[in-house]
C-alpha cells in the first residue's frame, strides 16, 4: 500500500530524514518509535504533504501513485489521513461544517454525490459515540477551546468519519489520561481492517499496549535503525532507547 | 509631509461647495429654523474646510480623489429609472420589512411600502415632515450630530433635503424591521446627495432598523449621509448599516447615537462597496445602565479604501460597551480603524471592551489600526486590542490535509475570521444575506454555500 524508498528530507536546510525505507501492506499496523528529534514527526508531516518539508531524495508511492507529487488535499482524497500531534484550533468554523466539507470534497473526488444531510447526522452520531464525544461538540468551533485529550479524540473521530485507507497517527497518545487513551485506542482499533493500513508514530509504548502493532521500527537520527515485532516496543519501554543508540551508529557491536 | 497640492485641492473643493450653497440656498428651502441651521452649518464648513491628513482623525485617508471629482447636486440627475425589480438584490430574502426607499437622497414613495404598524409609529420622509410638522423636528435635527468639528456633517446639515424619519412611541414594539434603502443612481453625471435621517425611539420601545446604501457600477456618486438616533429610557434598538455602493462611488456616513438610561443598542456596520468610504459612528451614554454592542466588518478589495471611525462616550456610570471590528483586506486595498472610547470622570462602573482584528489576504493590502481608550474614572473595566495578520498556514494545511482544496480552505478561514461578528446578527435573513455578501467577495466563495 505504501512504499517508501531512500527518503531524504530537509527542514529549514537541515537534513532530518536520511534515507528511510518502509513498506506497509494493507491490513498492517506499523509503529515508528524513537527519541525526541529523531524525525518521527517529519516523516508523518511529509506523508501528509506539508510544504515546509523539503524532499531532497527518495520516493514514496501510495497504491502505486507518486504520493510526494500530490497536493495535500489530493492525498487526503486518495485515502491518506494524518492525525495531527497538534491539531489546529479554528474558531468560527464548526466541527460539523468542517467535517461535512471534508467528507464531500473526498466524495466528489471519488465521483460520489454529496452526503445526504440526514445520513451525515447519523454517521457522525455513531462515530462520536465510539469516542465518547457529546453532541454539542459538533456545533463548537473546530478544536476551539478543546482540551488536549478532546483534540486527539477529534482527530480519531475525523478519521472514523472519513474512513481513509491509510492512517498516520502522529503522537496521538501524548497528553492523554488513561481513560482518554483507552477511548482513542478503541477508536483506532475499530478502524483496523484487512483493507486499511496504519502508521503509528509514538514516543512511548503506552498506546501500543492497546493498539498492538504488526511491525515496530525504531527511528534514530533520521534512519530506521531497527525493526521488529511488538516485543521490540516492550523492550524499548523497559530499557529505553540507550541500547539502540549505542548499537545504531556502527554495525552491531556485541552487547555486554 | 503631505504634498501642498492636497491642501490646494481641499481649498478649491471647499469653495466649490460654498458657492454651490449660495446659488441653491433658496431651492434648499425649509422652515426658518432650518434655513438658519443651514447658514450656520455652511459658515462652519467654510471655516473648517475639508480635513487633510494633518488632522489626526483623517491621518490615513487621502480625500483628494473625492475632492477632485466635480459632483453636482443630485437634483440635476436625470430621471433615474429605478424600478422595484432593481431593488431585489438589496432586500433580505424572505424577511418582511417596512421598506422606505430614497433615490439620490429623495424619498421614492412608489418604491416604498409600510406594513401594518402599531399606533403612533411614524416612518417616512424627512422632507414631508419638514413641511407638515416642522416643530416636531426642530428639537431634534442637528441636536445630536454636531457640525462644530465635522466638515461632512456640516455639509450635510447645509445641503440636506430629505431622508428618513422614524419615530417609535414609548412602550411600542415594532416587530418587522424598518429598512431604509438609499440608492445612488446616475450614469452620466457624478452627483452628490446628503440624506439626513432621524430615528427616535421612545421609552421602553423596541425596533430594528436597517440602513442600506447601494448603487450600481459604474456610477460615480457621492453619498454624504448623517443619521441621528435617540434611544429613550429602556428602549432597545438593533441597527444594521450595509454599505454596498458602486465600487466607483464615495460614501461618507456619520451616525450619532444618544442613549438614555437602561437603553440597549446593537449596531452593526458592514462596508463592502465604494471606492472610498468613511463610516463614522459616535455614541454617547447619557444615563446609567445603558449597553452598546458596536460591531463592524469592512472588506475592501482591489483599490478600495474603507475608513472606520468610532467614538463611544461613557458620560454616565454603569454602562457597558463592547466593540468588535473586523477588517478583511485584499488586493491593494486600504483600511483604517480608529476607535475612541472616553470614560468620563463620573462614569464609574463602566465596562468597555474594544477589539479590532484585521486579516490581510494579499501582500499589497494595508491597514492602519488605532485603538484608543481615555479613562478619567477609577472604578472601571476597560481594555482594547488590535491585531493585523495573515491566514495561518497551519490552519490552511490542516483543512487541506482533510481533502479541502486550497482555495476553499482559504475562503473558509477568511469567513471564519468574521464569523463571530456575523453570528451576533440575531435576524436570520439578515445574517444569511451578510454571509452571502461576505462569501461573494471571496474567490469562488459563493460555492461555499450554506452558513459555516
Amino acid at each position: 500500500m505504501l512504499e517508501i524508498k531512500g527518503l531524504h528530507v530537509k527542514v529549514a536546510g537541515k537534513e532530518i530524514l536520511k534515507g528511510i525505507d518502509l513498506s506497509i501492506q494493507p491490513g498492517e499496523v506499523h509503529a515508528i518509535m524513537g527519541p525526541n528529534g529523531s524525525g518521527k514527526t517529519t516523516l508523518a508531516q511529509v506523508l501528509a504533504g506539508r510544504v515546509t518539508y523539503e524532499v531532497t531524495g527518495g520516493t514514496a508511492r501510495f497504491e502505486g501513485k507518486d504520493l510526494l507529487a500530490m497536493k495535500p488535499e489530493d492525498r487526503a482524497r486518495e485515502g491518506v489521513f494524518m492525525a495531527f500531534q497538534y491539531p489546529v484550533e479554528i474558531p468560527g468554523v464548526s466541527n460539523a461544517y468542517f467535517l461535512k466539507a471534508a467528507l464531500n470534497a473526498i466524495r466528489k473526488y471519488r465521483g460520489q454525490d454529496e452526503i445526504d444531510a440526514m445520513d451525515f447526522v447519523t454517521l457522525v452520531q455513531d462515530k462520536a459515540k465510539l469516542l465518547g464525544l457529546d453532541e454539542t461538540f459538533m456545533k463548537r468551533g473546530l478544536n476551539e477551546g478543546f482540551s488536549g485529550g478532546e483534540k486527539k479524540k477529534n482527530e480519531v473521530f475525523q478519521m472514523a468519519v472519513l474512513e481513509p485507507k491509510f492512517c498516520v497517527l502522529d503522537e496521538t497518545d501524548s497528553g492523554l489520561d488513561i481513560d482518554a487513551l483507552r477511548l482513542v485506542a478503541n477508536g483506532i482499533n475499530a478502524m483496523r481492517s484487512p483493507k486499511r493500513a496504519m502508521l503509528v508514530v509514538t514516543h512511548y509504548q503506552r498506546l501500543l499496549d492497546y493498539v498492538v502493532p504488526d511491525v515496530v521500527h525504531v527511528l534514530v537520527d533520521g534512519k530506521i535503525v531497527k525493526s521488529g515485532d511488538a516485543d521490540l516496543a516492550r523492550n524499548l519501554e523497559k530499557h529505553g532507547y540507550g541500547w539502540i543508540l549505542e548499537e545504531a551508529p556502527r554495525p552491531a557491536p556485541a552487547r555486554p | 509631509m503631505r504634498p501642498v497640492t492636497d491642501v490646494a485641492v481641499a481649498v478649491d473643493a471647499k469653495q466649490t461647495y460654498v458657492a454651490e450653497f449660495a446659488s441653491s440656498e433658496k431651492e434648499l428651502g425649509g422652515p426658518k429654523w432650518v434655513r438658519t441651521l443651514r447658514q450656520n452649518a455652511i459658515a462652519r464648513f467654510e471655516s473648517l474646510g475639508f480635513p487633510t491628513q494633518k488632522h489626526e482623525e483623517w491621518k490615513y485617508t487621502n480625500l483628494a480623489p473625492l475632492l477632485r471629482a466635480p459632483f453636482k447636486p443630485a437634483i440635476l440627475a436625470r430621471p433615474d429609472g429605478v424600478v422595484a425589480e432593481k431593488l431585489q438584490p438589496f432586500t433580505f430574502g424572505v424577511l418582511k420589512t417596512n421598506q422606505v426607499v430614497f433615490v439620490n437622497g429623495r424619498y421614492a414613495p412608489r418604491l416604498s411600502y409600510l406594513r401594518s404598524l402599531p399606533e403612533g409609529v411614524r416612518i417616512g420622509s424627512m422632507a414631508e415632515m419638514l413641511r407638515s410638522e416642522p416643530r416636531a423636528l426642530e428639537k431634534h435635527v442637528a441636536r445630536y450630530a454636531s457640525f462644530e468639528a465635522d466638515s461632512f456633517v456640516a455639509l450635510n446639515t447645509a445641503f440636506f433635503q430629505d431622508g428618513a424619519f422614524v419615530e417609535i412611541p414609548k412602550n411600542t414594539v415594532v416587530d418587522e424591521p424598518i429598512h431604509l434603502l438609499f440608492l445612488s443612481a446616475s450614469r452620466d453625471l457624478p452627483i452628490v446627495a446628503h440624506p439626513r435621517n432621524l430615528i427616535l425611539l421612545g421609552a421602553n420601545s423596541h425596533a430594528t432598523v436597517i440602513e442600506t446604501y447601494a448603487g450600481w457600477a459604474p456610477d460615480v456618486t457621492f453619498t454624504n449621509a448623517a443619521t441621528e438616533v435617540v434611544v429613550g429610557p429602556a428602549a432597545v434598538l438593533e441597527h444594521y448599516k450595509v454599505q454596498r455602493e458602486s465600487e466607483r462611488a464615495f460614501h461618507f456616513g456619520t451616525m450619532t447615537v444618544d442613549q438614555e438610561r437602561d437603553s440597549s443598542v446593537t449596531a452593526h456596520s458592514m462596508s463592502f462597496g465604494s471606492s472610498l468610504s468613511r463610516n463614522s459612528v459616535s455614541t454617547i451614554f447619557r444615563g446609567q445602565g445603558g449597553s452598546l454592542t458596536l460591531n463592524g466588518i469592512f472588506m475592501p478589495r482591489e483599490t478600495q479604501q474603507h475608513d472606520n471611525y468610532t467614538r463611544i462616550d461613557h458620560v454616565a456610570p454603569s454602562c457597558t460597551s463592547v466593540e468588535l471590528y473586523r477588517g478583511i483586506l485584499d488586493g491593494r486595498s486600504r483600511g483604517v480603524f480608529n476607535g475612541n472610547i472616553y470614560v468620563r470622570k463620573d462614569a464609574q462602573k463602566t465596562v468597555a471592551r474594544q477589539t479590532n482584528k484585521n486579516l490581510l489576504l494579499s501582500k499589497e493590502a494595508f491597514v492602519d489600526s488605532t485603538p484608543g481608550l481615555e479613562i478619567l474614572a477609577d472604578d472601571v473595566k476597560c481594555n482594547h486590542a488590535s491585531t493585523i495578520g495573515q491566514l495561518d498556514d497551519n490552519a490552511v494545511f490542516y483543512l487541506r490535509s482533510r481533502g479541502i482544496d486550497e482555495e476553499a480552505a482559504r475562503n473558509i478561514l477568511t469567513y471564519a475570521f468574521v464569523a463571530d461578528v456575523v453570528n451576533q446578527v440575531r435576524v436570520a435573513p439578515i445574517r444569511i444575506k451578510l454571509d452571502q455578501l461576505i462569501l461573494s467577495r471571496l474567490p469562488k466563495g459563493a460555492g461555499l454555500g450554506e452558513t459555516l
